[in-house]
């Protein structure tokens, strides 16, 4: 559903899409069902002349069952979704899979500095490329980032990952991604930081294997040792 | 001349007095505001441990003098609830001084205490632990000084035989003043 | 004495002299003039948010264009614009018209009171909203421009000119913010001790209408969440103008703590403002239905169990913000959990129009829409509940879509409902209904042409706050801006059609003829006395005694299919 309008690019944006399409499927169905009965009420006791209205005191079970039947498929349904994102959730934010490569991302006001591990695949180290607003990694790897803001609250989301993380001045955040997909795609910031904040725009490029490493050949400011 | 009181007001469905029934709701409104404050300072203390560092230079024996001059303004101000009760609004009004001098004597004594502390550098920038102590303290020292202003109209009312049943809800206002500082005084006088 | 003759027009006010003209309406204490000093400082306030919302729209669709009447939109105006728009609208429209004004004028009214307990008390709430009015207005036009950090104001931006670049506008909006607290935590004792103390004799608990049940409700939520709030603005306030360090990460404080002072009051805050907008709508639907409110009882205890739960739901905005992750997972069952009661209350006022006699009278129009859109925002909310969704959804356009379709409900739609119901009581004249339906359906039906191409936009990754898309080329492209285009054209046909609402209003004020004291044949108090109701509401030897419930429409057995409560039996 979501993927009709933004591609999918991580290993986790499939699970967040189906998520989004479980939560729209049940939400979707109470909201039909509630607009109907709305709308269906509304036509058919429309006042006629000679008509009275029933009074009734809310003890009736013939019309309570319609209220007490639907409170209780609600809360199941909302069992299932709790299911469903506790799932989503522990995979993308409480777990840490081993890290092929480790970046580190920087936001301030108003760019973001990506810190990548050269040829070493070390993070660290005097070969370590650092770009402005110019993310590279490399496709089928995993990737831990390090969170970082040099000054207020700024928040660092990869839509076609369907990743995000507010980047807190003072901490280093941890999180991961696993790029899927090859291509070059926004990097966008999504909290509030001043007046540039919507010229924050940067760029990941998600490239094969020897693309990535022709790139790191050319940027990287030293050799390692 | 004074204001004509609505029949709303003299109506009490619950039983309960409609003064008092205010001055409880505004209780439990001020009770979330320093409980939001003292939360907040308590989460900070306990995450930062080195602020014992800059606690050990409040002094405890002022702090102590403070607590036993707001505790007896608490007892005046039941004495004047007693004093109204009886219907005696000039005794009434004695009381509601005195515990206005009570009032006077703790700000004066917190002035003193604050001006020595600045004077040595503790300013309300100095650090996180002063920045606490001064903005709790002062919150708490701005609502002593709203309660004896209204206490000194509630008192001049009493002197003239008038309106004797807000000597009580002043007096519950400020228990709760106080209340509030027996919070404070170990938070930030004690804890060291 | 100086002072007596200023009291003087008090008691004069009862016989009727007083000062001339306009400062009697200004010094008044009366209840329902205060209650129209709100509603009309409320509505000025909704001429200027939506002006904002115009301006910054215009900005969206046709980036770097001279929006008339405001001039080219620089970066750090749009972000001024969409702030203050929001702060706007929550606190000096919303929380005015629904409380302020719609309680300030039903509570005594419907519980046969002749005003509030504290009178003088009411006036000072509504001088202190005036102030915190006028100073966010100022806000806007003081050096450096008004504070653009978004409503939350979240630091270090907001506490630090030297991030925000607006000095003097973020303390001014801090300072506006806190004070209309102040104002609405003293008109709320007012509002909750009238309540539990005032009512006509024979007023049992549930024979209260819904409508003042559910302010107070309201009103207890407001104040027990507010707190720490003030606290928190106080911190703010000192490191915005001290140089204190609270929330500042570089001398030991916690950009995290301001959140959470906040959230734990932003949560209850959306159902402070929700349960009038359902009173209302609850009394619209009950009068123009002719039916019994279907478990009057639920209905109240659903709003109690929301209002309990909605204290445990906060963090629900703070999910990728840098807390515990394992802490996401309690929220997202909270959160979850309170659709539950919300739900219930939607269902059981659907089901009162079951067995209805429904007439569709402009004020039941508003009141039905208020209930098919609230859906929409309503089950929108679950995509962001779920923490896993919310991943993506956070900070997207997909938010500001769930949010506008359930505070556009009961902000404006809820606002219409009760001035279109309430009016003729108000002013004594009738409202044209011909022009309330033409207002109505071009209100609402632009409403959704404005926010689901958002919804649309959000799902699409695009996020929020941000002047100029055109800057991501994955967001560029002519079919996202279309729809951009369209949110924005919809958005001027429905300021548009607000004229329709003025004039109406106006009209309907200068009409000749007066309106009757009871044209909706309703059963509630504020229909057995006069339209408009004179100082003191009822004669004082005449105030009403009740005898029945609010909603006793087609007594089995009787002539008239509505029973008011103050006849005897």
């Amino acid at each position: 559903m979501i993927e009709r309008l933004i591609e999918q690019a991580s290993s986790y944006a499939g699970d967040i899409d189906g998520l989004i399409v479980l939560v729209a499927v049940l939400v979707g169905f109470w909201f039909l069902i509630a607009e109907g009965a709305l709308l269906a009420l509304i036509l058919a006791f429309r006042a006629k002349p000679g008509r009275k209205a029933e009074y009734l005191t809310g003890k009736e079970e013939h019309v309570k069952r319609w209220i007490s039947f639907p409170h209780g498929l609600v809360l199941i349904c909302d069992v299932f979704i709790i299911v469903a994102s506790v799932q989503v959730w522990y995979d993308v934010k409480q777990r840490l899979p081993e890290p092929d490569y480790v970046i580190r991302v920087i936001g301030q006001q108003w760019a973001w500095t990506f810190q990548h591990p050269g040829a070493d695949g070390m993070l660290d180290t005097a070969d370590d490329i650092r770009t402005v607003d110019d993310l590279h990694v490399e496709v089928d790897r995993t990737y831990h980032f390090q969170l970082e803001s040099r000054d207020v609250l700024h928040s660092f989301s990869v839509p076609v990952f369907r990743l995000k993380q507010d980047a807190v001045p003072g901490r280093r955040i941890s999180g991961w991604f696993r790029p899927t997909r090859i291509g070059r795609h926004d990097v966008q910031c999504a909290e509030i930081c001043g007046f540039g904040h919507g010229m924050m725009a940067a760029r990941i490029t998600i490239e094969d294997a020897s693309e990535h490493a022709a790139w790191i050949a050319a940027t990287s400011p030293a050799q390692a040792p | 001349m004074s204001f004509p009181k609505p029949i709303a007001t003299t109506r009490s469905a619950t039983g309960i007095p409609t003064g008092r029934l205010a001055i409880w709701w505004v209780l439990a409104s001020e009770v979330v505001i320093f409980g939001g404050l003292l939360g907040s300072y308590v989460m900070h203390r306990l995450g930062h441990p080195e602020w014992a560092d800059a606690a050990v230079h409040t002094n405890t024996w002022i702090g102590a003098f403070n607590t036993f001059v707001l505790l007896t303004s608490s007892l005046t101000a039941v004495l004047a609830h007693e004093a109204a009760h009886d219907g005696d609004g000039k005794q009434a009004a004695k009381y509601l001084m005195m515990t206005i001098g009570g009032a006077l004597t703790f700000l004066l004594v917190k002035s003193v205490e604050w001006g020595i502390e600045i004077s040595h550098g503790y300013t309300i920038t100095a650090n996180g632990f002063w920045a606490f102590y001064y903005t709790a303290a002062g919150l708490h020292a701005a609502h002593v000084i709203a309660g004896a202003v209204i206490m000194a109209f509630i008192a001049r009312d009493a002197w003239r035989g008038r309106e004797l049943q807000r000597v009580e809800l002043i007096g519950i206002y400020w228990h709760f003043v106080d209340v509030v500082w027996i919070f404070l005084f170990p938070l930030l006088y004690i804890a060291k | 004495m100086a002072r007596a003759i200023a009291h003087v027009p008090h008691a004069e006010a009862h016989e009727h002299h007083g000062p001339p003209g306009i400062l009697k309406y200004v010094w008044s204490t009366d209840h329902k003039i205060i209650a129209m000093q709100y509603m009309f400082t409320g509505m000025l306030m909704a001429v200027i948010g939506g002006f904002m919302a115009y301006v910054f729209r215009m900005q969206l669709a046709f980036p770097g264009i001279s929006v008339p009447g405001f001039g080219v939109v620089s970066p750090g105006e749009y972000n001024s614009l969409v702030t203050n728009h929001g702060s706007i609208m929550i606190f000096w429209v919303a929380m005015p018209v629904l409380i302020a004004a719609f309680g300030n004028f039903l509570i005594p009214l419907m519980i046969g009171a002749d005003d509030m307990v504290f009178p003088r008390i009411n006036r000072l709430s509504f001088q202190i909203f005036f102030v915190s009015a006028v100073l966010i207005l100022a806000s806007l036009f003081v050096e450096g421009g008004g504070f653009g950090g978004a409503w939350t104001a979240y630091p270090p931006l907001s506490a630090s000119a030297e991030y925000n670049l607006t000095a003097l506008g973020s303390t001014l909006w801090l300072v506006a913010v806190a004070l209309e607290f102040v104002a609405f935590l003293l008109g709320g004792i007012n509002f909750i001790v009238t309540l539990m103390n005032s009512r006509a004799p024979g007023m049992k608990a549930y024979d209260i209408p819904i409508v003042c049940w559910f302010i107070v409700i309201a009103a207890i939520l407001f104040m027990l969440s507010v707190g720490p709030l003030i606290a928190g603005a106080v911190m703010l306030l000192f490191d915005q103008t001290l140089g204190t360090g609270f929330y500042d990460p570089t001398r030991g404080g916690d950009p995290i703590l301001w959140q959470h002072l906040f959230w734990f009051f932003g949560h209850p805050e959306v159902y402070v403002v929700m349960l009038p907008a359902f009173g209302i709508v609850v009394e619209i639907i009950a009068t123009f239905a002719r039916k019994k409110l279907f478990g009057y009882k639920l209905v109240l205890y659903t709003a109690v169990i929301t209002g309990v739960l909605s204290f445990f739901v906060w963090a629900h905005h703070q999910f990728v913000a840098g807390i515990d992750p394992r802490m996401a997972n309690i929220f997202t069952v909270t959160t979850l959990m309170i659709s539950v009661p919300v739900a219930e209350l939607c269902f059981v006022i659907i089901a009162t129009l079951y067995g209805g006699s429904i007439t569709l009278s402009t004020p039941m129009l508003w009141a039905l829409a208020f209930m098919a859109e609230f859906l929409l925002g309503g089950v929108t909310g679950i995509f962001l509940g779920a923490s896993g969704a919310d991943i993506y959804f956070h900070d997207t356009y997909f938010v500001l879509a769930h949010f506008h379709y359930t505070f556009f409900p009961i902000a404006i739609i809820g606002s219409f409902a009760g001035i279109t119901y309430w009016f003729p009581k108000m002013f004594g004249k009738m409202m044209n209904e011909t022009l309330g339906k033409i207002h109505f359906w071009g209100t609402v039906i632009p409403f959704n042409v404005i926010f689901i191409p958002l919804f649309v936009l959000g799902a699409a990754g695009q996020h929020r706050r941000i002047y100029n898309y055109q800057h991501f080329p994955e967001l560029a492209g002519p079919e996202f801006q279309q729809l951009r285009v369209i949110a924005t054209v919809a958005l001027l046909v429905m300021l548009a059609f607000q004229l329709v609402f003025f004039a109406n209003f106006f009209l309907s004020l200068r009409r000749k003829e007066k309106a009757p004291r009871n044209p909706w044949r309703a059963n509630t108090l504020e229909w057995t006395t006069e339209s408009p109701p004179p100082h003191g509401n009822w004669p004082p030897d005449e105030m009403p005694k009740v005898y029945r419930g609010p909603y006793e429409y087609s007594f089995p057995g009787r002539d008239d299919d509505f029973w008011p409560q103050n006849e005897p039996v």
